[in-house]
């Protein structure tokens, strides 16, 4: 495995929507070195005829009928929000200044 | 310290039937507890003392008014701080949630209330259940009462160390790769993670969707066992719950305690998990368990399960990968957190800012594996192996589990290591994860039991039992064997032993 450079971790950070300060990106560099050097070994033994497992279960889609039920009120899903206005979330702006 | 924090739940709820003490006087005296004890323990992030007072005086109302109530009713238990709790702060151990109050109980949280149990508090975790040893708390460690400067195992440390200080006789866990059991090995306390899909995970806060389970933990089996059956079964809410009956784990733990409990039964040692890397006091205490059921009926022989050296580097794929994807909802718009809205910065910049500032290292950590392991380019090679892996791994139950009924191995490769020895050592902090990994990966039960102390440091060991999915019942037929044979070595439950902490004014 090749090692991993700051630059990279950065990218992987804008990726994962994380700031990360240079010096966490430093640190951060040298232990995701480490880790994915050791579970690479996942590489040794699953062979290509071997089917992936992505859950324990088989997973069915689970539906109900389509009547109302009783839910959160617009106060109570807004009670916790960093911002709400006019009984919705506030969020700040979505698009770029010269969009 | 009062008689009653000693006493199991079991025999708590025997005293109330009794008339002899109320379900008020018992939460009481579990809130003085934990004021006089956790300024050195720090298992708890929130306690609720009216809350506990108010439903217990719900419980004493209802059984004076003659009303039929189940085994916990008026019996404490604490809450690992990522199961959602209606009025209650709901942390999961993270500064991203701080102070957030859910406007829901999880299902869990749902069905212990409906049972009378009287919630005493939330209990200290690694951040988003991401650890071994609670030192990833973002509200800072928790100490293992055998030992307060040595960790209480992760992530539901809170929870274990809940127990072993007496602060309650039930707790709820959540056990990703070993969050129940693990911190149960190293503090002398029973820990189960049910069969996947067993127990909802409704209002879980979600690490890793296709592993994450909620679980019982308690100081003796039988709790254990009431506990689990009080919060398992189908749940609606839960696509992945399992719809069919659950096992009937009392009935199971009373019966596994008889003398003739596990005679006949299959116990199968896993080669793999042993040997090199095992501490000298955890193999001889695992020996002597195994010759103990041996003695009591049970047929011993070696299994092997070759894929299991590649479970933890298959986990530590899979886990980040889902995590990086479940913690995306932690976005600074609907709750929680949020940094740097200025009205100049967009939504993207105050959403990587607020993450930046609320997730503590191991978090951000596990986002990056995550999103390195299910990138375009990488994705074949590290996601996409590590579900092959976990295909083998499953492959390695089924044929085992066709030649035994159990498999047994210790819970944790050592005892209770010291707060600050693995905190920056990524590698070593995952390895305690070794033995308990699989059963998660497999989706199949697993339970941690206590099973004596270590010669070399008098610290906690586990002996961990893993079953077929929805054979959750021999878990506890084995842990009940186990527990009745060396209780009486240890003149009643391990936790017995704990050394008196210095209580504080």
């Amino acid at each position: 495995m090749t090692a991993i450079t700051p630059d990279e971790v950065a990218h992987l950070a804008r990726l994962a929507r994380l700031d990360l300060a240079p010096d966490e990106l430093e640190h951060l560099a040298g232990q995701l070195d480490v880790i994915l050097a050791a579970v690479a070994a996942v590489s040794d033994v699953a062979a290509a005829d071997v089917p992936p497992t992505s859950h324990p279960l088989p997973l069915v889609n689970v539906t109900r009928p389509d009547v109302l039920a009783p839910s959160l009120t617009p106060a109570e899903a807004l009670a916790m929000a960093p911002a709400a206005e006019d009984d919705r979330f506030r969020v700040p702006r979505i698009l770029e200044e010269e969009a | 310290m009062s008689e009653l924090t000693r006493l199991s739940a079991a025999e708590l709820s025997d005293l109330q039937v009794r008339g002899e003490v109320s379900a008020v006087e018992i939460a009481r005296a579990h809130v003085d507890r934990i004021a006089a004890t956790d300024a050195a323990v720090h298992a708890f992030l929130h306690v609720d003392t009216d809350g506990a007072l108010a439903a217990a005086a719900a419980v004493d109302a209802a059984r004076a008014a003659g009303e039929p109530l189940g085994p916990l009713a008026g019996v404490p238990v604490a809450v690992k701080d990522v199961l959602a709790t209606r009025g209650l702060p709901t942390t999961c151990g993270s500064r991203i949630l701080a102070g957030w109050v859910p406007p829901y109980d999880a299902t869990v949280v749902v069905r212990l209330r409906a049972a009378g149990a009287v919630v005493l508090g939330k209990t200290n975790m690694d951040e988003f259940a991401m650890g071994s040893s609670t030192e990833n708390s973002a509200y800072g460690p928790t100490g293992n009462p055998w030992d307060l400067s040595r960790v209480p195992g992760g992530s539901g440390g809170g929870s274990a160390a809940a127990l072993a200080a007496f602060q309650a006789p039930l707790a709820l866990g959540t056990d990703t790769g070993g969050s129940i059991r693990q911190p149960a090995a190293v503090t002398g306390t029973v820990g189960v993670k049910p069969t996947y899909g067993g127990v909802s995970r409704y209002g879980l806060v979600a690490f890793s969707s296709s592993l994450d389970q909620a679980g019982p933990c308690a100081r003796t089996v039988l709790d254990a066992a009431l506990l689990h059956g009080t919060i398992a079964g189908h749940d609606p809410r839960d696509s992945t719950s399992i719809d069919v009956g659950v096992p009937d784990v009392v009935a199971a733990a009373r019966a596994g305690a008889q003398p003739d409990g596990v005679r006949g039964l299959r116990v199968g040692v896993v080669r793999e998990l042993g040997g090199e890397g095992y501490q000298p006091g955890v193999q001889a205490r695992f020996a002597e368990t195994v010759a103990l059921l041996e003695q009591r009926g049970a047929e011993v022989v070696e299994v092997s399960c070759p894929s299991f050296g590649y479970a933890l580097p298959a986990y530590y794929l899979i886990a980040p990968s889902e995590a990086s994807s479940n913690l995306a909802r932690f976005d600074a718009m609907r709750y929680g957190l949020r940094v740097g809205d200025d009205g100049t910065r967009s939504a993207e910049e105050v959403m990587a800012l607020t993450r930046g500032a609320g997730f503590g290292p191991e978090v951000k950590r596990r986002i990056m594996i995550g999103t390195y392991a299910l990138s375009s380019g990488y994705y074949d090679a590290y996601y996409g192996q590590a579900q092959k892996v976990r295909t083998l791994i499953g492959r390695d139950v089924a044929a085992a589990f066709e030649q035994v009924d159990v498999l047994v191995s210790p819970t944790t490769p050592t005892t209770a290591f010291p707060i600050g020895e693995r905190v920056d050592d990524p590698l070593a902090m995952y390895k305690a994860d070794l033995c308990t990994i699989p059963a998660n990966l497999a989706g199949i039960a697993a339970g941690s039991f206590p099973c004596g102390l270590a010669d070399e440091d008098g610290l906690p060991v586990g002996f961990h039992v893993m079953a077929p999915a929805l054979a959750d019942d021999r878990l506890y037929r084995v842990g009940a064997a186990v527990e009745a044979a060396l209780s009486q070595q240890w003149g009643g439950p391990l936790t017995g032993l704990v050394p008196d902490l210095e209580v504080g004014p």
